[in-house]
């Protein structure tokens, strides 16, 4: 249990729903479902939510704040947006369960080593560095993520198809000296900072 | 003079050398025939992205796409923001969103950009390419400068996600949207009408973090095409281009299938139609080489 989980167990004591509205992006939408399970039968990665948004849902209500944010359920979503779309009470689901995701990231309880938990870990450090994505960092950082042997495997793998990448001058070697990059980056790590700190204190993050 | 302008955010794949490059060719000289011009936001950055959200959280998501506002505020005032990427024109206008019916966030959103100098005002529009096609020009004139037609040529109209969700081409169903049967069509080819997979999702970033639950939505959506006989895939998304066109030759070597169904995009389409070369189109950029579209352009 890190720090600052405990600390919003003895703030929101038993209650989940109002740690959701005050700490989570759109959380304040959650009490508007009305249960009518369409999110859940309009998700591609359906089959693979241990709970669907809709359980989840009454799930928040119900007070099972472990289940719910030690739960691989919210990395599933591939952001498709069927489920907004959809929604008889347009609530913005993808949203929230992204903010369910980061939330339970930030405490430091969300499952450890879930594979769309480090991709998106990756791609933002690696977005931020230079405020452009560098592509083959970015997939080589992704391969490699498990150590040197399978990140080996993969590549050896996917060898044919990065090689297939380069050769239609989509996949840059070079890149890995640096890359595109934007020109003031003091200026967007200063505003990115700036922006960290207003919403670590907001939702406290900073402890 | 151009008959129209725009203030040009082409996002990280566009740039040369990365996995949309062949798009942004394909879109230059769609944009020259139609005589669009876009001007670069100067100094533009990631829009985060969807997969941002788990280490990068509300706010700084909203700033990052702020500061590509306030840019085009300052250096391009008074034009539309146009992305061709799929996930830039969401990360975007999910951001004015937010921040148009959100005064605190619009405020919290200002302090950040403060620190480098910048302000965004909430005046400019955020638009998709496609959007700028259907309704600055109309389908009338996406026809008209059409000189090699793309005659007997099956093509499935694969929209995905995020260029339909939430918010939307020209005021379209979410279910069954047309515009891209439409570019077909007015380009002298054959749309597949009921293509089932169309606004199916291709696993999106979960191609790099679930491999076998993406390749599952993959294989579904390249079968369809191959069940109504098309003979190429065509979409408006690099993401879904790079998924849908990558991970055909993984499929094949996981369950001993053969797939090899090229997937193009619609600005390639054009391009061709238009008379432009295989290289204009960017044609040269497939992984999964597109015979019926070189051989026309090459005619």
């Amino acid at each position: 249990m890190s720090d600052l989980n405990t600390q919003a167990v003895a703030r929101y004591k038993n209650n989940f729903l109002r740690e959701v509205e005050e700490r989570v992006e759109e959380g304040d939408m959650v009490k508007m479902c009305m249960q009518c399970g369409v999110c859940a039968g309009s998700c591609p990665l359906g089959p693979h939510w241990q709970h669907s948004p809709q359980k989840i849902f009454m799930m928040i209500r119900a007070g099972k704040r472990e289940e719910v944010l030690t739960s691989d359920s919210m990395w599933m979503c591939t952001s498709c947006y069927n489920c907004i779309v959809r929604c008889p009470r347009q609530l913005p689901i993808t949203h929230i369960m992204h903010g369910l995701a980061n939330y339970a990231h930030r405490l430091g309880i969300a499952p450890k080593g879930q594979p769309t938990r480090e991709f998106a870990k990756t791609f933002w450090n690696n977005l931020i560095k230079k405020g452009r994505v560098n592509e083959l960092t970015l997939t080589l950082a992704h391969y490699f993520a498990n150590g040197i042997g399978p990140g080996i495997q993969i590549a050896l793998n996917m060898q044919k198809i990065g090689l297939g990448m380069v050769l239609a001058g989509r996949l840059n070697p070079m890149e890995i000296f640096g890359g595109h990059s934007v020109k003031d980056l003091n200026g967007f790590h200063a505003v990115l900072a700036k922006a960290k700190e207003i919403e670590d204190r907001k939702k406290g993050f900073s402890a | 003079m151009a008959k129209k302008e725009y203030a040009f955010y082409p996002g990280c794949s566009s740039q040369a050398k990365s996995s949309a490059a062949n798009y942004l060719t394909s879109v230059n000289t769609m944009c020259d025939k139609l005589d669009i011009k876009l001007t670069e936001i100067p100094d533009w950055n990631c829009c985060g992205a969807s997969i941002g959200y788990a280490e990068g959280g509300e706010l700084p998501r909203l700033a990052i796409n702020a500061r590509n506002f306030a840019l085009a505020e300052q250096h391009l005032p008074g034009k539309d923001i146009v992305a061709t990427c799929a996930a830039c024109w969401l990360g975007a206008r999910e951001t004015k969103e937010r921040l148009d019916h959100t005064s605190q966030l619009m405020k919290e959103t200002n302090e950040a950009l403060a620190a480098a100098g910048l302000k965004y005002e909430g005046k400019v529009n955020i638009r998709h390419m496609v959007e700028v096609l259907i309704e600055d020009l109309g389908y009338d004139a996406i026809k008209a400068p059409v000189v090699k037609p793309l005659e007997g040529l099956k093509i499935a109209g694969y929209v995905g996600c995020q260029t339909n969700r939430p918010f939307g081409i020209d005021g379209e169903s979410f279910e069954n949207p047309k515009y891209l049967d439409k570019f077909i069509e007015v380009l002298g080819g054959e749309p597949i009408e009921k293509y089932e997979q169309k606004v199916a999702c291709c696993g999106g970033a979960l191609a790099f973090s679930e491999p076998e639950k993406s390749q599952k939505q993959i294989r579904d959506i390249v079968e369809s095409a191959l069940d109504h006989q098309a003979e190429l895939i065509v979409t408006p998304c690099p993401l879904c281009q790079a998924n849908v066109e990558v991970y055909q030759s993984e499929i094949n070597r996981k369950n001993g299938t053969k797939f090899a169904v090229p997937v193009v995009y619609y600005s390639q389409l054009m391009a061709v139609a238009y008379g432009s070369s295989a290289k204009d189109a960017g044609l040269n950029g497939q992984l999964i080489r597109t015979e019926a579209l070189e051989k026309i352009a090459n005619r």
